[in-house]
């Protein structure tokens, strides 16, 4: 490597990684504007601001060729410019929900916004990183802010536990990621994505590789939540702030998830995963969905239910094939949209202290009588969750369930076909308690009794948002030949990627 | 008068209604609205039923609207609907019910009125597309999508236990459902490979030209059996039916009976039998027999009901019945008898369910007991009451015996089912319809008044008179001149049980040839499972 151009090429390759160093800086500014102007209202527009240009940004990448950054480090346009797309919006979205809903339950920090983006950053670096030092990197940056995300209410002792199990339990898949990192590389020779396979090919199937791929694998699972790696799932989603829950249950779950689906497409040799995959697919959507039918607490119900999800993210992944790969992002795509919406929801009927933050299935009863509004966002909501078309959760579903039909993995569609009939049986509770209860039928001591509670106009419209793009989506041919291209079209390109 | 996407209009109009729920405020203003939809709607779809050639070609859909391909360019999936022979009479059932049913829900919704009305028209949709839909994975979306609106129907406007009743009703259809959806995108991945240059495909017509080998066809059409047979509902599948019509509010009974049943048989004739023949005939058999006991358990069972609603709902069990025994017998009289008797049975139990209505709104009870003599003080009512019930009975004259007729001559003839005896039991399931319909109008319209609510009970009003005159006369129609309506389907008809003894023959032979000896052939299908798993995993 010639080190006096080194420096003009990434200078060069700065510009390709607009967004991630947009994000970075202003966190940075945050940081300082909040040091001197402690928890500023002007801080959350920093914030969406650099997330809407770099939302912008990528979507002009969208149609352009992949190419590889900083040396194979990072991937910039086409995929990555989706991925990024679906983290960034996914971001933007939890900010303007959370600006509100942070008042409300008395936390509004301003470093909450600066580690929203530098956890955003750690996404994108773990979702477009193209080697395993990059993954490693992105998925600390990305880990850490959460811990802290998650313990954000201080003087709650729930918020805090959950914080330390998160925090414990991520330190120990870090150390089975990062071992399998050093594993692999031992074997292969190799930290970059699309050398490994043939550093595979060189040094044939040694104890070693798959040792390392087993607690790579392992380590994903783990920020994926897949069951039986999940442990930390539900009380992480219950004590953390109810937007961050849906921020953290959506985009690190993609940015693992798209990680997980290029170390199997490029770096694993082919479909030597299927079996594996398809029996913790299996495992984590029976799991999930039955320990959430036995929830009574909202959000341990969705957490349970994002749970479930993920194994039907993993179907995809287990088909093995170009349509599963790119069925699985269509897939994170819409559980996206769909699950910061439902939390989205839960959040605006929370207040402060402890009991606020406390939302049973009863408390929520009439809810959607009340508000008319909230009633059918939430039933939008929870029939996209169970699969129902024609919203988009149902087009998401055939994504992952039809290639692995079409791999001949038919039972495990129809094991994942069931399990979601299962979830139907708590989706639909939270549709009946807010629809079909009374305002009266609420225990007393319920949050959000009694006197009304306010929507912000800034929340209306995330929500409304959410509504209208799951009713369409399905019907937009583009947006699933967008994914479909980037795993069939472009697959040619991965040789030299 | 026709012009292009007539279909589609009259399709996606009661949507537009539903949109407009959405920003009305005033009860009178969302109830005018609907009314006008619906009516709207049900215009339109005449101009369908007069411009339809029942003469044409029959593998031609008319008035057919394309678009596509959506979802994916990758898959061949479009939104394509038509009119033929087989859906014309179902779509203008459902047109025809959609104003007598707001009407009918007039007063009778006394909360969120805007909601309701608004999902009524949702629904409206929803069973349109079902019954024009002539892509696969379409008319999957528009079936489901039904079970959305009526969830909420249930749900809110409901009864006691309307919670309950709601639930069973979406985890029931959703089983069966979910399964048909498996085999939809298997069936899709199939197609596509073997008659559409490997894109997946769910145009009908695609799927036709597949001819599918005995073994994927016979779990094939047992997973889209299982879906239809349980919106039938055949027995034993049949338990969410009762709860969910007597939770659930006039209006919604009657879509219920009118039109979402149909859907399960529609989708028997429409998909299963012509997509799998083989199966489908060598299943005949056990489908009449599941057929018959849904005839006599669902006639025992309505006899033995204190709750008239309840009574009704299990007659909709037993009716189906003879529905698909028709379905099964592949005669041209009998498949003409079952596709009659699904608008006949729409039209009465629409009506009997419509007059229980009114009885309820009056005196707030459904228990036969608390009324009792009431012909007297609603001779008008009663009037209707006899005649739904002669109907639906099936007394020669009124519409209901044509149906059954037919299905019952048709099925004694037929060599698929060949079994003469069953048929011969079905038949007591008229007579059973006799004694517990009559057993009900007795002892709610005749002998003494015993409650004196019953006697200064108002008679028909002139909007509930508007509701039930259309339907008798309808019946009186059908049951003197079947011919128009049977006319409309004939060729269409005729069309698809030859496209069905065609396929189920060519099968047959084309499975004959390659099992010369049973041993070899067991191997071979072995041999297929296997190897499919197989090719995913190749070892290094």
């Amino acid at each position: 490597m010639d080190l006096s151009q080194a420096y003009d090429a990434m200078l060069g390759d700065l510009a390709g990684a607009f967004p991630l160093v947009l994000l970075a800086v202003a966190g940075l500014v945050i940081v300082v504007w909040d040091a001197f102007r402690n928890n500023d209202p002007l801080l959350p527009y920093i914030a969406g601001g650099a997330l809407a240009i770099g939302l912008v940004f990528e979507g002009s990448q969208l149609a352009s060729e992949q190419t590889t950054l900083f040396y194979g480090n990072i991937r910039a346009g086409g995929f990555a410019a989706f991925i990024n797309m679906v983290l960034l919006g996914g971001t933007l979205l939890s900010v303007v929900l959370s600006v509100p809903y942070l008042r409300q339950i008395k936390h509004a920090y301003g470093e909450v916004y600066a580690l929203m983006l530098f956890a955003t950053v750690g996404m994108m670096a773990l979702a477009t990183g193209n080697s395993l030092i990059m993954l490693f990197v992105g998925l600390e940056t990305m880990s850490v802010c959460l811990y802290i995300l998650v313990g954000l209410v201080r003087k709650d002792e729930g918020s805090i536990e959950s914080a330390f199990k998160y925090f414990v339990l991520g330190a120990f898949a870090t150390g089975f990621f990062l071992y399998g990192i050093a594993l692999l590389y031992g074997a292969t020779g190799t930290v970059y994505l699309h050398e490994m396979q043939s550093g595979f090919a060189q040094s044939g199937a040694t104890t070693m590789f798959w040792a390392g791929v087993g607690l790579l694998l392992v380590g994903f699972f783990f920020k994926v939540s897949a069951v039986p790696f999940h442990m930390w799932t539900p009380d992480a989603y219950q004590g953390a702030p109810t937007t961050l829950t849906g921020y953290m249950s959506t985009t690190s779950k993609a940015a693992a998830f798209t990680a997980l689906i290029l170390v199997l497409y490029y770096a694993l040799p082919p479909e030597r995963w299927t079996t594996v995959l398809a029996v913790v697919a299996v495992l984590t959507m029976v799991a999930g969905n039955v320990l959430a039918l036995a929830q009574d607490n909202v959000k341990r119900m969705l957490a349970y239910s994002s749970i479930a999800h993920g194994g039907y993210i993993l179907v995809g992944l287990a088909a093995g094939t170009a349509a599963g790969y790119s069925g699985a992002l269509y897939y994170l795509l819409i559980y996206s949209i769909m699950n910061i919406g439902a939390f989205g929801v839960i959040a605006l009927l929370e207040w402060d202290g402890k009991i606020g933050r406390e939302q049973t299935m009863e408390s929520l009863s009439g809810i959607g009588t009340q508000r008319p509004f909230l009633g059918l966002a939430m039933a939008v909501f929870m029939f996209s969750l169970i699969g129902f078309p024609p919203f988009g959760g149902f087009f998401g579903k055939v994504a992952v369930f039809g290639p692995a039909i079409d791999a001949g993995l038919t039972w495990l569609a129809v094991i994942g076909l069931l399990a979601s009939v299962a979830s139907a049986g708590y989706y639909l509770r939270v549709v009946y308690v807010f629809s079909f209860k009374s305002a009266d039928e609420r225990p007393a001591e319920a949050p959000a009794t009694g006197t009304g509670f306010n929507v912000p106009f800034s929340s209306l419209a995330v929500l409304s948002l959410c509504v209208v793009l799951l009713v369409v989506v399905g019907f937009i041919p583009g947006l699933r030949d967008v994914t479909t291209h980037y795993f069939i079209d472009m697959a040619v390109a991965a040789g030299t990627l | 008068m026709t012009f292009p996407y007539l279909l589609t209009l009259v399709i996606f109009l009661p949507l537009l209604g539903a949109l407009l729920t959405l920003v009305m405020r005033d009860v009178s203003t969302v109830r005018w609205m609907a009314l006008g939809t619906t009516v709207a709607t049900f215009l339109l779809s005449c101009l369908l039923y007069v411009g339809f050639d029942p003469a044409a070609d029959p593998s031609v859909p008319q008035f057919a609207d394309v678009t596509g391909p959506l979802i994916s360019h990758a898959f061949d999936v479009k939104y394509f609907v038509g009119i033929d022979g087989i859906n014309i009479l179902l779509v203008m059932l459902t047109t025809l019910l959609g104003p007598i049913i707001v009407l009918s829900s007039w007063h009778y919704i006394a909360k969120q009125q805007a909601a309701y009305y608004g999902l009524l028209l949702l629904l409206q949709t929803g069973v349109l597309g079902v019954f024009t839909s002539f892509d696969l994975f379409f008319f999957y979306i528009f079936f489901e999508l039904t079970l959305i609106p009526m969830y909420f129907i249930i749900g809110i406007w409901g009864g006691e236990d309307r919670i309950y009743a709601a639930i069973k009703f979406v985890i029931y259809t959703m089983v069966g459902s979910l399964l048909m959806l498996a085999a939809l995108l298997y069936l899709g991945y199939l197609a596509g490979n073997e008659v559409n240059a490997g894109v997946f495909t769910t145009d009908y017509f695609n799927l036709l030209a597949l001819e599918i080998p005995l073994g994927t066809q016979t779990w094939l059409f047992l997973l889209f059996a299982l879906a239809f047979a349980i919106k039938v509902p055949l027995f034993p599948l049949h338990t969410w039916l009762p709860d969910a019509h007597v939770q659930a509010p006039t209006g919604g009974s009657v879509v219920l009976a009118g039109v979402l049943l149909k859907m399960g048989t529609y989708g028997l004739l429409r998909f299963c039998l012509p997509l799998f023949p083989n199966a489908s005939f060598s299943w005949a058999l056990p489908a009449a027999v599941l057929g018959v006991i849904g005839i006599i358990y669902g006639a025992l069972v309505a006899r033995a009901q204190p709750d008239a609603k309840k009574l009704i709902a299990y007659s909709s069990v037993s009716h189906l019945g003879f529905i698909v025994i028709g379905l099964f017998a592949f005669t041209i009289e009998a498949m003409q008898g079952a596709l009659l008797q699904m608008i006949n049975h729409g039209i009465s139990t629409g009506a009997l369910f419509l007059l229980l209505g009114m009885l309820y709104e009056r005196r707030h009870t459904r228990l036969m007991t608390d009324y009792g003599g009431i012909a007297k003080s609603v001779p008008l009512l009663t009037f209707f009451m006899v005649f739904s019930v002669l109907a639906s009975a099936g007394l020669p004259g009124l519409n209901g015996f044509v149906g059954e007729f037919m299905i019952l001559l048709g099925a004694f003839k037929s060599t698929v089912i060949g079994s003469p005896g069953l048929i011969a039991l079905a038949t007591t399931g008229v007579i059973l319809a006799a004694v517990y319909l009559l057993w009900m109008l007795y002892r709610v319209f005749w002998g003494p008044i015993t409650d004196q609510a019953n006697a200064e009970m108002d008679d028909l009003n002139g909007r509930e008179f508007a509701i039930l005159a259309p339907l008798a006369a309808l019946m009186l129609f059908i049951g003197f001149v079947p011919q128009p309506f049977l006319d409309k389907s004939d060729v269409a008809m005729q069309h698809l049980l030859d496209t069905v003894e065609a396929k189920q023959a060519s099968i047959a032979e084309a499975a004959a040839d390659e099992s010369p000896a049973p041993p070899a052939a067991r191997a071979a299908f072995d041999g297929t499972t296997f190897s499919v798993e197989t090719n995913h995993r190749p070892v290094p």
